[in-house]
């Protein structure tokens, strides 16, 4: 008698396509999954355990490890957590050049998202173009801050380093030169037959399912909620600039391709205006005391990351360690609901599904 | 929309007060300064002056809006008016009473004498507190007549909060018109100039008077104009209050170290809201099902609510389903290891009304066991897990609790405080 | 020459010749591969906005696939230990030998051609068809799961894929009126190179063709990022090297038939370009094909395996045939006038 078995597949901890050390338990038979274990806490490193005997600006370097290939607003969220609870004003210098890191930032990682979204689905060249242009941001922030991926830019009550001469003129020159890059793109990639064909109707869900499961960034925007936190909890100076946010209705991968994108060209219209209105003096760093205690208390904070909504719970009790440091990291959340969509989908759409979640195993365990 | 221009004008306003104030401040400095090469002031004194400068500057600036608003008033319909009116007796008002109390400061400084100053600021302190005590009754008073009479006009889901808000408003609505009243006498009596003491405080006396009839007729002209919408009066009340407050700041200031002014802390923009979920969380589920609850001023005054554990997971149901509140975003949750209990912070987000509302729960911390919140947002299903993995909060009901991130052989909880690592070499 | 070796006694020395003619098209194959492979590098590399290899060899790296076969050579043989002994070492060979086999009947030139058979382009097309059963035996013998999917998967696109390959080619036999390739090739010297008269058949053809090469976007069975190399994760060193050889041996087989059915073979396009001899010719048309496939492998996505499998059911075979009625009818009018 001929029966079939139920399969069990280990997309391992190392393989090409996971984004990192991601390890997936499939249950599939033939070609269709009948159950995903997702197994994460292979890059799990103890960072709120360490913070909680490291001083706020110690404890930078370490939310540049989380979410690494946007590493500005990982450093600023823990610093807009400290000066929430200190009541800081920060200077408007140091905020324009927070906003325009973290703006670069965002489209540095959109990019390294499309780039390897496409080389998963199976075209090869759209990801060097990517880096391409990503490897021009990450020498202008590599001017900036002196890194190339862990930045360690963001101080409580400003910015570490000024923007070097002529690095404002740079900036200005990228935008225009991303903008036409990004016209190329979807000339390239997003008209093509195939890529539609992989990507629409794929990896669906409803706006109930996206709210409860507690999705944040492109993977909600894309059912049709338009919540940027940006422009909803307005921090830093994001409410002086004009910009849209982008929605799509589909909920499937195609939709957060195409929201993702459009996020791309408004970061560049935030730069471009944020370029334009960039003081042309002023301090970078208020006048903090050299050791910051954040007063008795406990504050959460959420900023906009590419990835989705980045938090950060302090519990200070005035000392300056934070006593209990928590981070609500996006990819961790948004990640939840992957057991979900997979049920009942072929294996090659759990890669086109997986992508297009975009997380980032830094973030997912921290 | 008359509305807007309501809140325009009070950026208007709260715009023209800080640069009073900040003209004030310096030309308190001045003053002190002159004062000085005069004769040795002691600091009672400088800081009366620089509050007698301060109401001076004040009182400029309010004259000044006043002005505006006499000018806007024309092309505003009927309900613009009451309310200009209203702000209007209001700024009058505030300007008035600051007038006096300058007046009054410097009287008490040509008057000289460090140990005049002091019995003059009592007696003016008593008369103060005494005038206060009469307008707040009078207030109260003219509140209650005020919603009984604004009873038909209010909506129906005018709830605690509005009685509240209107009780408020009144306060502050007698408040200012005590103060309006002073300056009104002031005025009418030539100024202060060359009175004594004793003046101010029959001044003060009048003024309360004054402003118990002001406010009176205010009331009135509120309860005529109750076609005005909520969000209107708000503004007013708002507008009405934050003058109060700034007057009460004023008064505080002229009265340094010996006696403190009752302090008004400006109400946090979000204390009607956790106003209302309190009220409908004990409507709902009963009295006393909440341990605390307050606002968090250091977290963007964020409405925290605290639970009994018992009444945990019924609160959490019922912010989740509730039509009123339905706060159907998770947007955090973790706990946390306070060494004399663990704690488990929920931080919820409703889409619908856009607000935020923070849950906590203290739970036993040799046995940490709370009911789990992942049948209400599937989003906190791997939060516990975490929760579970780093602290050893056991929750109940939760469909598969593992150790998400250390895996399964690992031996204790890390985040906890007296954690310490197992190590099998060592 | 071929010819007449072919109608000679059969004895040593002429089974000799024979062996010998075989190595160099052997060895002129193999060296078609390595630089065939290097040129692909070097290719997508600037597509890519990089430069493929540069280092080994001189500034163009004409020397690194030779580098790396001999590293492949000198790598350890490694068979699992669960897995299918005899049928893992046969499956390389299995799929080798039936790409070697039908260059026999490839018209290099009007003289170089092995074999003179009277249905050589059936015969291509039937021996084509065995490289199938090489996949799939690796894919089993390799007791991992990852190769049988990856197997399975070659199987069904491979078999799927042959039906238009051989339906868009009748519309040229249909003008040619023959199976003949030296006829086919005579017949667009008269008339015209039959990628003008059928379009449509060489659509079809090209894209069966990427297809039955398992070159993307039709990759499903060696998808890289999805799984993990498919059929051939198992083998390493020089098993997999032959893998790879009859990969780019098919890929120079399937070129040159494209070449001489659409293209005109060793015919120049204008007659009094004559001069330059047909080898010259075919190797130009042979190369500008092998440009547009990798052409193609840089530039798309990869289909998923049910997309696949539905385009070329779906669409591509009720198109070939839909052609084949087209050309009857066409020439049935050209008989007319």
């Amino acid at each position: 008698m001929l029966r079939t078995e139920e399969m069990l597949l280990n997309v391992g901890p190392q393989h090409p396509s996971t984004h990192g050390v991601f390890r997936l338990v499939l249950k599939i038979d033939g070609e269709i999954i009948k159950e995903a274990k997702p197994v994460i806490g292979y890059l799990h490193r103890g960072t709120e355990k360490l913070a909680e005997n490291l001083q706020y600006t110690q404890i930078i370097p370490y939310t540049d490890r989380l979410d690494y290939l946007a590493a500005m607003t990982n450093n600023y969220v823990l610093c807009h957590a400290v000066e929430t609870m200190m009541d800081l004003k920060i200077p408007d210098r140091a905020e324009y050049l927070r906003v325009i890191a973290m703006e670069l930032g965002r489209v540095a990682s959109h990019l390294v998202w499309w780039g390897t979204y496409l080389l998963d689905i199976g075209a090869v060249s759209p990801f060097l173009y990517a880096f391409r242009e990503r490897e021009m941001i990450i020498n202008m922030l590599n001017e900036l801050s002196g890194a190339r991926l862990t930045f360690n830019y963001m101080r409580v009550g400003g910015v570490k380093w000024d923007a070097p001469e002529g690095w404002i003129e740079k900036v200005d020159e990228f935008i225009p030169y991303m903008r036409e890059q990004l016209k190329g793109y979807h000339d390239l990639v997003t008209g093509n037959e195939i890529f539609m064909n992989r990507v629409k109707g794929v990896g669906r869900y409803t706006k109930e399912d996206a709210i409860n499961y507690s999705l944040s960034g492109a993977n909600l925007r894309c059912t049709g909620v338009k919540w940027d936190l940006r422009k909803d909890e307005p921090y830093s100076i994001y409410d002086r600039f004009d910009f849209d946010v982008p929605v799509q209705e589909g909920g499937d991968a195609w939709a957060r391709y195409h929201v993702r994108l459009a996020e791309l060209e408004e970061s560049l219209k935030i730069l471009e205006q944020a370029v334009e209105q960039f003081p042309k003096e002023g301090e970078i760093l208020a006048k903090v005391p050299k050791i910051i205690k954040a007063p008795k208390g406990e504050a959460y904070v959420r900023i906009e990351s590419p990835r989705g909504e980045i938090g950060c719970y302090i519990a200070s009790d005035g000392k300056k360690e934070p006593y209990r440091l928590k981070f609500r990291r996006p990819s961790f959340y948004n990640l939840q609901i992957l057991p979900k969509l997979l049920e009942g989908e072929n294996i090659a759409n759990l890669i086109a599904i997986l992508g297009a979640i975009d997380i980032v195993l830094g973030e997912v365990d921290g | 929309m008359s509305g807007e221009k309501d809140l325009e004008q009070l950026k208007k306003e709260a715009a023209e007060k800080a640069k009073a104030a900040a003209l004030a401040k310096m030309k308190a400095k001045e003053a002190s300064t002159e004062a000085a090469t005069d004769k040795p002031m002691t600091d009672e004194e400088k800081a009366k002056a620089k509050a007698a400068a301060a109401a001076k500057a004040k009182a400029a600036a309010l004259a000044k809006m006043k002005e505006k608003e006499q000018v806007e008033e024309e092309p505003s319909s009927s309900d613009d008016t009451d309310i200009a009116k209203q702000k209007a007796a209001a700024a009058a008002k505030a300007k008035a009473a600051a007038a006096a109390k300058a007046k009054a400061a410097a009287l008490a400084k040509q008057q000289g004498g460090a140990e005049e100053a002091p019995a003059g600021d009592d007696e003016k302190a008593k008369a103060i507190a005494a005038a206060k005590a009469k307008a707040a009754a009078a207030a109260k008073a003219k509140a209650a007549a005020l919603v009984k009479q604004q009873g038909g006009a209010e909506e129906a889901p005018a709830g605690d909060d509005e009685k509240a808000k209107a009780i408020a408003a009144a306060k502050a609505k007698a408040a200012a018109a005590a103060k309006a009243k002073a300056a009104a006498l002031a005025k009418q009596q030539g100024g202060a100039e060359g009175t004594s003491a004793g003046d101010d405080e029959k001044a003060k006396a009048i003024a309360a008077a004054k402003a118990k009839a002001a406010a009176a007729a205010k009331a009135k002209a509120a309860a005529q104009g109750g076609t005005a919408g909520d969000d209107e009066k708000a503004k007013a009340i708002a507008a009405a209050k934050a003058k109060a407050a700034a007057a009460a700041a004023a008064r505080a200031k002229a009265k340094p170290a010996e006696e403190e002014a009752p302090e008004e802390l400006v109400p946090s923009p979000n204390q009607p809201y956790l106003d209302k979920y309190v009220k409908v969380i004990e409507e709902h589920l009963g009295k006393d099902v909440l341990e605390d609850f307050y606002i968090n001023n250091l977290s963007k005054d964020v409405p925290t609510l605290v639970a009994k554990p018992e009444n945990y997971y019924r609160i959490a149901e019922f912010l989740r389903y509730n039509e009123q509140l339905g706060f159907n975003y998770l947007s955090e949750f973790h706990g946390g290891d306070f060494e004399t209990h663990m704690e488990v912070y929920a931080h919820l987000y409703s889409y619908n009304n856009r607000q935020s509302v923070a849950l906590k729960v203290k739970i036993d911390r040799e046995k940490p066991e709370v009911e789990s919140l992942s049948k209400l947002w599937a989003g906190a299903n791997w939060p516990e897990c975490e929760t579970y993995d780093l602290l050893g909060i056991q929750f109940k009901n939760h469909p598969n609790l593992y150790r998400i991130m250390l895996g399964d052989d690992w031996i204790g909880h890390p985040l906890r405080k007296d954690y310490e690592p197992y190590d099998v070499e060592v | 020459m071929v010819e007449e070796l072919l109608q000679s006694q059969p004895g040593l020395l002429n089974f000799g010749i024979f062996f010998l003619l075989a190595t160099v098209l052997l060895l002129v194959v193999l060296g078609f591969v390595t630089y065939a492979i290097l040129a692909e590098r070097k290719v997508m590399g600037f597509m890519q906005l990089r430069q493929g290899p540069n280092q080994v060899g001189g500034r163009w790296g004409l020397l690194q696939t030779v580098a790396d076969v001999l590293k492949l050579l000198l790598k350890e043989d490694t068979i699992p230990k669960l897995a299918d002994r005899p049928l893992f070492i046969l499956a390389p060979v299995i799929a080798f030998a039936p790409a070697f086999m039908v260059l026999a009947t490839i018209p290099l030139t009007d003289h170089l051609q092995f074999a003179d058979i009277g249905v050589g382009l059936l015969y291509y097309i039937a021996i084509s068809g065995l490289t199938t059963v090489g996949v799939v035996t690796g894919g089993w013998a390799s007791n991992n799961k990852y190769a049988l999917l990856g197997g399975m998967r070659a199987a069904a696109q491979m078999i799927s894929y042959e039906i238009p390959l051989v339906m868009s080619v009748i519309g040229v036999i249909l003008f040619a009126g023959s199976l003949n390739l030296n006829d086919i090739i005579a017949a667009q010297d008269e008339q015209g190179w039959f990628i003008i008269w059928q379009p449509i058949a060489f659509l079809v053809f090209i894209i069966a063709s990427v297809a039955e090469l398992n070159r993307t976007p039709f990759d499903l069975p060696e998808a890289e990022s999805e799984l993990v190399a498919g059929f051939h994760v198992e083998y390493s060193g020089f098993r997999w090297a032959f893998f790879m050889l009859a990969e780019y041996v098919y890929l120079f087989a399937m070129a040159s038939l494209t070449t001489v059915l659409f293209l005109g073979g060793w015919l120049p396009p204008f007659d009094f370009l004559g001069f330059i001899p047909g080898a010259v010719w075919f190797a130009l048309k042979f190369s500008v094909v092998i440009f547009f496939l990798v052409w193609i492998r840089v530039t798309f996505p990869r289909l998923r395996a049910d997309q696949l499998m539905e385009f070329g059911w779906k669409v591509l075979l009720p198109v070939a045939l839909a052609n084949i009625f087209l050309t009857a009818l066409v020439k049935e009018l050209l008989k007319l006038f």
